[in-house]
C-alpha cells in the first residue's frame, strides 16, 4: 500500500509541503486547502498530520464514494460524493479535509509531490503491506 | 414480468412540463398540485406568508389541507388531500437527520389531521426536482402511478397494470422501472402503500431509498393514522420521483459554512460518543428495549405491566448478535451518521405469501419490538422481525397493529370476544401464530382481520353493540385516544407523560413529548407548573423538526460531552444552537432559539384550531383511557401493590390496611384522574388556551397566526 510516511522529528516546520499540496490541487497557497498539515503548537515539536490510508472512511461512506485504487490509496469519487462530510467527522487521524469553498472533502492521495520538496526527508512515499497493517489493527478493509 | 416491459403497458392520463428552476435558500417557492379526479396538474406559488407563518414541511401540509377540506370532510371524500413536504432544511447532506418528509391528511382513524414524519429520499428529491410540496387531491378511477422527473421537468400521471400490491414489491419494481441504470437507482424514491391499505384503516405509506451497499430497496414508514388507507382510496399505486445530481449545496444556502461546521461537529460527537451513549449506529432505537423493561415502562399485556421476565429474549443484544447486519451504517438520507435505520439481511420468512423467501427487514425499531412483541406477550425475535416485515410490506402501522392486537388479546382473555367471533384465532397473550394470522387476514381482507383493522375505537363500539361488552371497561383498557392507538410506552407512573400523550394534536404518539425520564426517573419537573412548562416547550421544540424536514433523533439521542453541566441539560442547548445555525445558514433569516419555538407555536396552534374546525380539539377530546394513568384491574394493582399502597399512604394519607383491592383501586383512581385534570388546567394556561382547550384570540394574535379564518373557527367557543 502506497502512502505518505512521516518522521515528525525531522520536520522543521517550513510548511513547503503545505504550499505545494494546496497549490497543486487548488491553485493557491492556503493551508486550509492542503491535505497535509503541520501542527506547530505541539510541545513535542512539529506534528505532521496526514492521511494514513487506513481506510476507516470507506466503511463510513454509505454510497461507496470512497475506494482504494490499484495502489491501495484511498480516493474519493467526486462524482458520487454528495458532500455529507461524515468521513471528515469519523476520520481517526482527523486527516480528511473539508473547505467551505468545496462541496466534497479532500485528502492525501500519496502523490508524493510534497515529499520530493521536503528539505529534511520528514515526509516520504512508502510502501507498506496492507495485510500486515490489518493484522496490526491499523487499517480497515471494506466489507468487515 | 420485467419492470421495463410493464412500463410499456402504462397508459398516459396526463403529462405536465415545467421549468426546472432552482432552490433558493431552502425553498423552491412553488408546490405541485395534482387532482386525480380530473388529472389536473398545476404549479402553485409558495407565498411569503406561507414561509413566514408556516415555515415549511408539516406547516405547508396543514395550510394546503386547511384550504382543501371543509369541516364535514371525511377521509375518503375526494377533497381530502395527501400533502408531502420536506421543509427548508430538508435535503442538506451535512447534518444528520436532514432528509425527512412530512405527510399530512385527514385520518380515517381520527377524522382529524394526521401528520407523519418519514425517512427515505422522497421529500428531498421532490424539492430538488423543483417542488417544496406535493399536494394530491381527488380520486383516480383506476390504479395510477405519478412520476416526477426532476431532471427532465415532467410530471406524468399514468394508469398502471401493476398487479403487485405489497410495499416491498412495488418499491423494487418501480425503482427498476424508472432507473436508467444500477447507478441511477439511488436517484429514485417511491412512495407506496400495501395490500392491507385496502381493507383496514391503519394503512401506512412506505417511502423508499436505494441502499447502494446492499443493492436493495429499503422502506421507511409514514406509519401513523392510516395515511396508506387514504392513498389506496385514491387509487394511487405509487408516487415516484427521480432526481440525479444531489450535492451538498443544492438548497443554495445563505451561508454554507455554518452548515458545514455544525455538521462536522455533530459527526465528531457521534463518532466519539455513540458507542458509550445509545449505540444508535449498532442497533438504532431498539437499544432501549431492556432499558424500558428495567424502568417498568415497557408495555406488556396491553399496557397492564411495565416489564416481563422474558424481555431478555428480545433484548437489543439478541438482535445485534443474531439478526442485524453490523458494520454498515444505515442512514435514511445522506449524511446521517447517527444511522438508526437497521437491516436484518437474508432473513427467511416462515409464514404467509412470502414464506421461504429471503428478505431484508428494516428494523426492528423499539416501537416494533415493544408493540408487536412485549405488549402482546410475544417474546420471540423471529416473530418480531417477521411481523415487522409483513406490517411494512402490507402497509400496516406496526404501532397500531401492536396496540390493537394487545387490546384484542385482553378482550379475548376476558371472554368479551371468543373463538367464534375471531373465526378460530386463539388470541391469548403470547400466541404469535394467531397474531401473525391476524396480520395476514388484514392483507387478504378476511375474517377478524377486517374488524381489528378498524382500530380500537371502532372495535370498542362493535364489542359493546354486538357482543354486549361493558363500555366502561373497554374505555378503560382500550389504549386509544382521539381514535389513534397509543405508541409503546407505559405512561402510568408519569403524569407528565400522560399529558405528553393526552394533550397531543394528532393523538397519543410520543413524537410531541417524551417526558418519562425527566418526570419519573430524574424528578426534574415536580410541580404542575414545571410539568406544564415541559408540556409547552418540548412539544413545540419537537414540532419544529417537522416544519424543517428534520429528524428528532440527532437532537437528543446523542449529547455533547459538556451537556451535563449545561443550564438545562434536557434541552441539549448546544444542539438547539446547531438548529438555529442550520436554519439561519440555509434560509438567511435571523432567528434565535426563542423565535424557533414561536415558529412551532404558530403551526401547533393552527393544528389545534384545525381540529376545532373539524369538530374536535376540545378538553373532552384530551381525555385519556384510565389504563394509561393507573391500574384498572385487580391483577394490575396487585402486581405493583407495594408501590400503589405506599402512594395511597404518602400522597393521600389513606390507610390501605384491611381494604379490598377494588376499594384501593377506586381511591387511587380518583386521585390520579384529579391530577390529570389539574395538569390539563396548567398546560392549557401555559399554552395560552382557555379552560376548554381553545386557543385564545390574544394567543393567536401574539403569534401572528390570527388569520381571519382561524379566528372564525375558534370564535364560537370563546
Amino acid at each position: 500500500m502506497k502512502r505518505l510516511g512521516k518522521k515528525d522529528e525531522l520536520c522543521i516546520g517550513c510548511n513547503q509541503c503545505v504550499d505545494i499540496c494546496s497549490n497543486t490541487y487548488f491553485r493557491e497557497a492556503l493551508k486550509e486547502k492542503s491535505s497535509i498539515r503541520v501542527n506547530m503548537e505541539s510541545q513535542k515539536g512539529y506534528d505532521i498530520n496526514v492521511c494514513s490510508q487506513c481506510g476507516e472512511c470507506i466503511e463510513i461512506c454509505q454510497i461507496e464514494a470512497l475506494y482504494r485504487d490499484k495502489n491501495q490509496v484511498v480516493k474519493i469519487k467526486k462524482h458520487d460524493c454528495v458532500g455529507c462530510l461524515m468521513c471528515v467527522g469519523f476520520c481517526p487521524e482527523e486527516a480528511m479535509r473539508q473547505h467551505d469553498d468545496l462541496i466534497e472533502p479532500f485528502k492525501c492521495v500519496a502523490c508524493g509531490l510534497c515529499a520530493k520538496n521536503c528539505p529534511t526527508g520528514a515526509i516520504f512515499i512508502e510502501n507498506v503491506d496492507l495485510v500486515e497493517l490489518v493484522a496490526l489493527g491499523e487499517t480497515a478493509t471494506a466489507g468487515e | 414480468m420485467n419492470a421495463k416491459e410493464v412500463l410499456k403497458g402504462h397508459k398516459s392520463l396526463a403529462e405536465f412540463r415545467y421549468e426546472l428552476g432552482q432552490v433558493e435558500k431552502g425553498y423552491t417557492n412553488r408546490s405541485l398540485y395534482i387532482n386525480l379526479s380530473d388529472n389536473k396538474v398545476e404549479s402553485k406559488p409558495v407565498t411569503d406568508m406561507m414561509k413566514e407563518k408556516f415555515t415549511g414541511g408539516k406547516g405547508f401540509g396543514l395550510w394546503y389541507l386547511w384550504n382543501a377540506v371543509r369541516p364535514e370532510t371525511k377521509w375518503n371524500d375526494p377533497e381530502n388531500e395527501i400533502v408531502i413536504s420536506s421543509g427548508p432544511l430538508g435535503g442538506i447532506t451535512q447534518y444528520p437527520g436532514s432528509g425527512k418528509s412530512l405527510v399530512v391528511t385527514i385520518s380515517p382513524l381520527t377524522g382529524l389531521v394526521i401528520d407523519s414524519n418519514v425517512g427515505g429520499y422522497f421529500g428531498p428529491l421532490l424539492k430538488f426536482a423543483g417542488w417544496d410540496a406535493l399536494e394530491v387531491q381527488g380520486k383516480a378511477e383506476k390504479d395510477v402511478v405519478i412520476f416526477i422527473d426532476g431532471n427532465e421537468g415532467t410530471v406524468k400521471i399514468e394508469e398502471t397494470p401493476i398487479e403487485e400490491k405489497d410495499g416491498h414489491q412495488i418499491g423494487e419494481m418501480l425503482t427498476e422501472m424508472y432507473a436508467e441504470s444500477e447507478d441511477d437507482k439511488r436517484n429514485i424514491s417511491v412512495v407506496t402503500a400495501g395490500s392491507a391499505g385496502e381493507h383496514t384503516l391503519i394503512g401506512l405509506l412506505n417511502f423508499t431509498f436505494y441502499d447502494v451497499r446492499r443493492k436493495v430497496v429499503r422502506l421507511k414508514q409514514a406509519g401513523r393514522g392510516g395515511i396508506g388507507t387514504v392513498f389506496k382510496d385514491k387509487n394511487i399505486k405509487a408516487l415516484v420521483v427521480r432526481f440525479r445530481g444531489v450535492k451538498g449545496d443544492l438548497n443554495h444556502p445563505s451561508d454554507i459554512s455554518r452548515i458545514n461546521k455544525a455538521g462536522v461537529r455533530l459527526h465528531k460527537e457521534i463518532c466519539k460518543f455513540d458507542d458509550v451513549q445509545n449505540k444508535m449506529r449498532q442497533i438504532g432505537t431498539a437499544n432501549i428495549i431492556e432499558v424500558m423493561d428495567e424502568y417498568d415502562l415497557l408495555p406488556v399485556h396491553n399496557y397492564k405491566y411495565g416489564s416481563h421476565p422474558d424481555t431478555y429474549k428480545i433484548a437489543s443484544n439478541v438482535f445485534i448478535e443474531k439478526y442485524i447486519t453490523q458494520g454498515k451504517p444505515d442512514g435514511c438520507w445522506y449524511g446521517c451518521s447517527l444511522s438508526c435505520a437497521k437491516a436484518a439481511d437474508h432473513f427467511e420468512i416462515k409464514t404467509g405469501p412470502y414464506r421461504g423467501q429471503f428478505v431484508t427487514v428494516d428494523g426492528p425499531e423499539y416501537e416494533n419490538a415493544a408493540g408487536l412483541g412485549a405488549n402482546c406477550g410475544i417474546f420471540d425475535p423471529q416473530y418480531i422481525l417477521e411481523s415487522n416485515f409483513y406490517c411494512d410490506t402490507y402497509g400496516v402501522d406496526t404501532i397500531s397493529f401492536g396496540t390493537i392486537t394487545a387490546f384484542a388479546m385482553e378482550c379475548y382473555e376476558n371472554g368479551i370476544i371468543n373463538k367464534e367471533i375471531t373465526g378460530g384465532l386463539e388470541l391469548n397473550f403470547g400466541n404469535a401464530e394467531a397474531a401473525m394470522e391476524l396480520l395476514h387476514q388484514m392483507s387478504r381482507g378476511e375474517g377478524f382481520g377486517l374488524i381489528a383493522g378498524q382500530g380500537i375505537r371502532r372495535m370498542k363500539r362493535l364489542f359493546v353493540e354486538a357482543y354486549g361488552a361493558d363500555p366502561k371497561f373497554l374505555q378503560d383498557i382500550g389504549m386509544e385516544q382521539k381514535g389513534l392507538e397509543y405508541s409503546e410506552y407505559l405512561p402510568k407512573e408519569s403524569l407528565a407523560q400522560q399529558g405528553g400523550y393526552g394533550l397531543t394534536n394528532k393523538g397519543p404518539q410520543h413524537d410531541e413529548a417524551w417526558l418519562i425520564f425527566m418526570d419519573m426517573v430524574n424528578n426534574q419537573i415536580p410541580t404542575f407548573e414545571d410539568k406544564a412548562e415541559a408540556l409547552h416547550y418540548f412539544p413545540m421544540f419537537r414540532t419544529w423538526f417537522g416544519l424543517n424536514g428534520l429528524c428528532k433523533l440527532p437532537w437528543n439521542d446523542i449529547v455533547p460531552e459538556s451537556n451535563s453541566s449545561a443550564l438545562e441539560p434536557a434541552k441539549i442547548p448546544e444542539h438547539v444552537q446547531n438548529y438555529v445555525d442550520l436554519f439561519n445558514g440555509v434560509t438567511g433569516r435571523v432567528i434565535d432559539k426563542e423565535e424557533l419555538i414561536r415558529q412551532s407555536e404558530r403551526v401547533y396552534n393552527f393544528q389545534r384550531v384545525f381540529n376545532i374546525r373539524m369538530g374536535h380539539g376540545k378538553r373532552e377530546d384530551d381525555k385519556i383511557p384510565y389504563r394509561s394513568a393507573g391500574p384498572v384491574t385487580v391483577e394490575e394493582y396487585e402486581s405493583r401493590r407495594e408501590r400503589y399502597d405506599q402512594q395511597l399512604i404518602e400522597l393521600l394519607g389513606y390507610n390501605p390496611e384491611g381494604r379490598t383491592t377494588e376499594e384501593k383501586i377506586a381511591v387511587l383512581r380518583r386521585h390520579r384522574e384529579d391530577q390529570y385534570e389539574k395538569l390539563i388546567d396548567a398546560v392549557y394556561a401555559r399554552r395560552g388556551w382557555n379552560n376548554n382547550g381553545i386557543p385564545k384570540i390574544n394567543t393567536l394574535e401574539m403569534l401572528g397566526i390570527d388569520l381571519p379564518e382561524v379566528i372564525e373557527a375558534v370564535q364560537p367557543y370563546l
